[in-house]
């Protein structure tokens, strides 16, 4: 499976050493649709491939959007693309989260750092009606105020649903939360019975949101959580994403805690 | 207008706690309201209270020579703060300062304190409750402490 | 099917036969002091006279007192490195003046005849399609090489000390289809194949062949040469029930044995090479010094490697123990949840080529040992 070669329309920075890239097929086609929660491979050429999840709006523009952290060496290689240079793309893979729940649902959306970006599609889909759930939360924690993704687009996101940010450090222009994300958490009022939740984070921040839920009396079936594993081939083939009898590429990112919560309390899986 | 003891029934901090004692404590507290950059703390002044935040944010903060005010959390409706009253030498240990109008319930800490000794039932109730409080913090700050959301592991010494 | 019997001064002809087919014959050869599979271009080529003493961490060839073809167990090599290629390059990228242009390597998938494929070789190999063939996604390289794979498997008429396909249900005899199956017998003066076709490819190699339809007694014989290699398994020291093995691992994540196994496991991966059903793979990309030409190639990896599992900050499987852990696991239990089968065929391979002699089937018996306690 070769990767498809996009063209790279928009290069923003969202903080040092985070960027988004908006992609677009050379001829202005149709790229194969996605569900939130998928991720493609970007291939940096020579370099190597690198899972990211999707970013963008699953439905109206043609072209996918991934926000990518620089770490290792391919990383690097795609943090050096200018616009309107190409890409590698193989994907999308992998199972999204089930929006197709959320319907009449009080659905709780908690993102961490870069955990916000394979959240986005998800939110996006909510704003543009594609799918309604009854109440939407976005909490979202982050390190600074300058290293939240998405800043221009968050007070929109505010308008629509009820949107609850806390960062770690913060100087005293700062006007919101600053503490961990498990506080407001903590305080919001849930519905246990129609009560969803979506995270996407550091496991060890999901691993806390997950007692804070717990603690709430939501159940483990109404918590859907999006894992990171070492991933090479995105289909099953190359083994190195497996976490029990899990393969993170094909039977996730996205799983319901009550599948997975056994094999999450083993460490080093 | 409602009465002291409705207004301490109503916040989470001591939701379903005997009437009795809501009624006790009461007697011990007042509503007080704080400007934007008000100090409703100061690092080493007596610690008399014991803050109820019925509304608004209000910042833990300690100050830098060479920066300023450093916030640590920020603290909201239905938070509680200040636990310095609990123990001798009753000093602040950090500055809590309001980031917006605050209203908050004002209970009066030697006020507090021999009421939980004259009746060790509800002291230990009210200790129960703070110690549930403090614990959160606790968690809380080594949340913050393991820097979760950087790029690189905390600085922390690798235990295995 | 109505069984045959070819003379073993005949072998060659089948081997003729099968290349005549327009097939490349590959085969057990003794080379290095080992039984590999390589080439084979007629019946010289085959180790006769020729089998293995094995035993934990050791794997010796040694002289057999008579002149069987197929007198030896599983070696070094599993047929793997035929299907699931060791290093294969992936596709090729150009930078050009219009861009970048990737193409795909696609193979002109080689005719392959596999001569001597074991019972458990036949498992293995069925346990790989699962991965690669069956599952939502084909690696297509295998896929390819395997659809036009032509498999003479030979039923195991001794075992190594280090066999336990009895434990593990995939032999000694032949259950799984392949194109032809014969049973080597020795017996005083007599020294024939009984065979059998088990596809049309292999019926019309069979036609070619001078066989002679079978008689009870020939039968016979061969039947209990391999009934004979079934119980000198099961009474060996490495047979035991694998019924429980998903569950007993499944609960079993914490065992003090993973300490005790790790002290001594190196993490140097051999037994996933020597693995026969071991599918992990790894890419490696490079540039040329021009920086206009990037190659992707695909090569075997093993979870015993440092970075196996590593994500931004480390690796997940840090230490020996884990990585221990994880493949015995892998094989033996969460298998089962990803392919409805386990991943071990008792072959043995991965006890002979351990160079500190761990023994998989006495991790087992520990891990049992400290579940009841």
């Amino acid at each position: 499976m070769i990767p498809a070669l996009l063209r790279i329309d928009r290069r923003s920075e969202e903080y040092a050493g985070t960027f988004t890239l908006h992609l677009s097929a050379d001829d202005g086609g149709a790229l194969p649709e996605f569900m939130p929660g998928q991720f493609n491979m970007l291939y940096a050429f020579g370099t190597g491939e690198v899972a990211i999840s999707m970013s963008g709006s699953p439905t109206g523009d043609k072209g996918y959007v991934h926000t990518v952290r620089v770490h290792g060496l391919a990383t690097q290689a795609l943090g050096r693309l200018r616009e309107g240079e190409q890409i590698g793309v193989r994907g999308p893979f992998g199972q999204g989260w089930p929006l197709d729940q959320v319907e009449d649902r009080d659905l709780l959306i908690i993102a961490g750092g870069l955990g916000l970006a394979p959240l986005r599609p998800l939110i996006y889909s909510l704003l543009n009606g594609n799918w309604k759930a009854r109440r939407v939360r976005i909490f979202y924690g982050a390190r600074r105020p300058e290293e939240r993704l998405y800043r221009e687009e968050l007070p929109r996101w505010s308008e629509v649903f009820e949107l609850r940010q806390s960062v770690d450090h913060a100087d005293t222009a700062w006007p919101g939360h600053i503490g961990v994300i498990t506080g407001p958490l903590q305080m919001a009022e849930v519905d246990i019975q129609s009560a969803m939740a979506f995270i996407c984070g550091p496991e060890i921040m999901m691993r806390f949101c997950i007692q804070a839920l717990r603690s709430k009396g939501v159940a483990e079936s109404n918590i859907y959580l999006s894992m990171e594993r070492n991933m090479k081939c995105a289909i099953g083939h190359c083994g190195h994403c497996q976490w029990g009898p899990n393969f993170i590429c094909k039977d996730g990112p996205v799983f319901c805690y009550r599948d997975i919560q056994s094999w999450f309390q083993i460490r080093a899986l | 207008m409602k009465g002291m003891a409705q207004l301490l029934r109503e916040h989470p901090f001591f939701s379903g706690l005997d009437e009795d004692y809501l009624e006790l404590l009461a007697g011990c507290g007042e509503n007080r309201i704080y400007n934007t950059g008000d100090y409703i703390a100061r690092e080493n002044d007596p610690a008399d209270h014991f803050f109820v935040i019925r509304d608004g944010q209000v910042a833990v903060e300690s100050y830098l020579p060479n920066y300023g005010a450093l916030c640590l959390q920020t603290l909201h409706k239905g938070d509680i703060f200040g636990w310095s009253w609990l123990f001798p030498p009753y000093l602040w240990t950090f500055d809590a300062r309001a980031m917006n109008e605050v209203h908050v319930i004002c209970l009066n800490g030697k006020c507090l304190r021999e009421k939980c000794k004259t009746d060790p039932k509800m002291g230990y109730e009210l200790m129960q409750r703070f110690a549930r409080i403090i614990t959160d913090r606790l968690h809380a700050t080594r949340m913050q402490l393991m820097d979760v959301y950087s790029p690189q592991p905390p600085p922390l010494e690798r235990s295995r | 099917m109505q069984e045959s019997v070819l003379q073993a001064e005949d072998l060659d002809l089948l081997i003729q036969a099968i290349r005549g087919e327009g097939y490349q014959l590959l085969g057990p050869v003794l080379r290095d002091h080992a039984i590999v599979y390589d080439k084979v271009e007629s019946a010289a080529d085959l180790p006769r006279g020729w089998t293995d003493e094995q035993e934990k961490g050791t794997y010796r060839v040694k002289r057999r007192d008579d002149d069987a073809y197929f007198g030896y167990a599983a070696g070094p090599h599993s047929w793997k490195k035929f299907l699931q290629l060791p290093r294969r390059p992936v596709w090729r990228a150009q930078k050009g003046n219009h861009g970048v242009a990737i193409t795909e390597i696609v193979e002109e998938a080689p005719a392959m005849a596999f001569l001597g494929v074991r019972s458990c070789e036949l498992h293995a190999i069925a346990t790989q399609d699962r991965v690669f063939v069956d599952d939502k996604y084909r690696n297509d390289s295998y896929a390819n090489r395997r659809a036009k794979l032509f498999m003479v498997a030979v039923n195991c008429t001794s075992a190594a000390a280090t066999c336990f396909c009895t434990s593990m249900n995939t032999g000694p005899e032949i259950t799984l289809p392949s194109d032809l199956a014969m049973t080597e017998v020795i017996d005083g003066e007599a020294h024939y194949f009984l065979i059998k076709s088990g596809s049309s490819r292999g019926e019309r190699v069979l036609q070619q062949l001078p066989v002679k339809p079978a008689i009870k007694d020939q039968v016979q014989r061969a039947r209990n040469a391999v009934e004979r290699t079934a119980q000198q398994m099961a009474r060996g020291p490495r047979s035991f029930d694998s019924s429980d093995l998903k569950a007993l691992l499944y609960r079993n994540y914490e065992s003090p044995s993973w300490d005790q196994v790790a002290d001594r496991c190196l993490s140097c991966a051999n037994c996933t090479m020597a693995c026969p059903t071991c599918f992990c793979s790894t890419v490696e990309d490079t540039t040329d010094l021009s920086g206009d030409h990037a190659e992707r190639w695909e090569r075997w990896d093993s979870c015993f490697t440092g970075d196996f599992t590593y994500i931004s900050g480390g690796s997940v499987r840090a230490d020996t123990r884990s990585r221990y852990r994880q493949w015995m696991t892998h094989k033996l239990a969460t298998w089962h949840d990803q392919f409805g089968r386990s991943g071990c065929v008792g072959c043995g391979r991965c006890i002979a080529w351990c160079p500190v002699g761990i023994d998989l089937t006495e991790e087992v018996a520990r891990i049992r040992e400290l579940d009841k306690s």
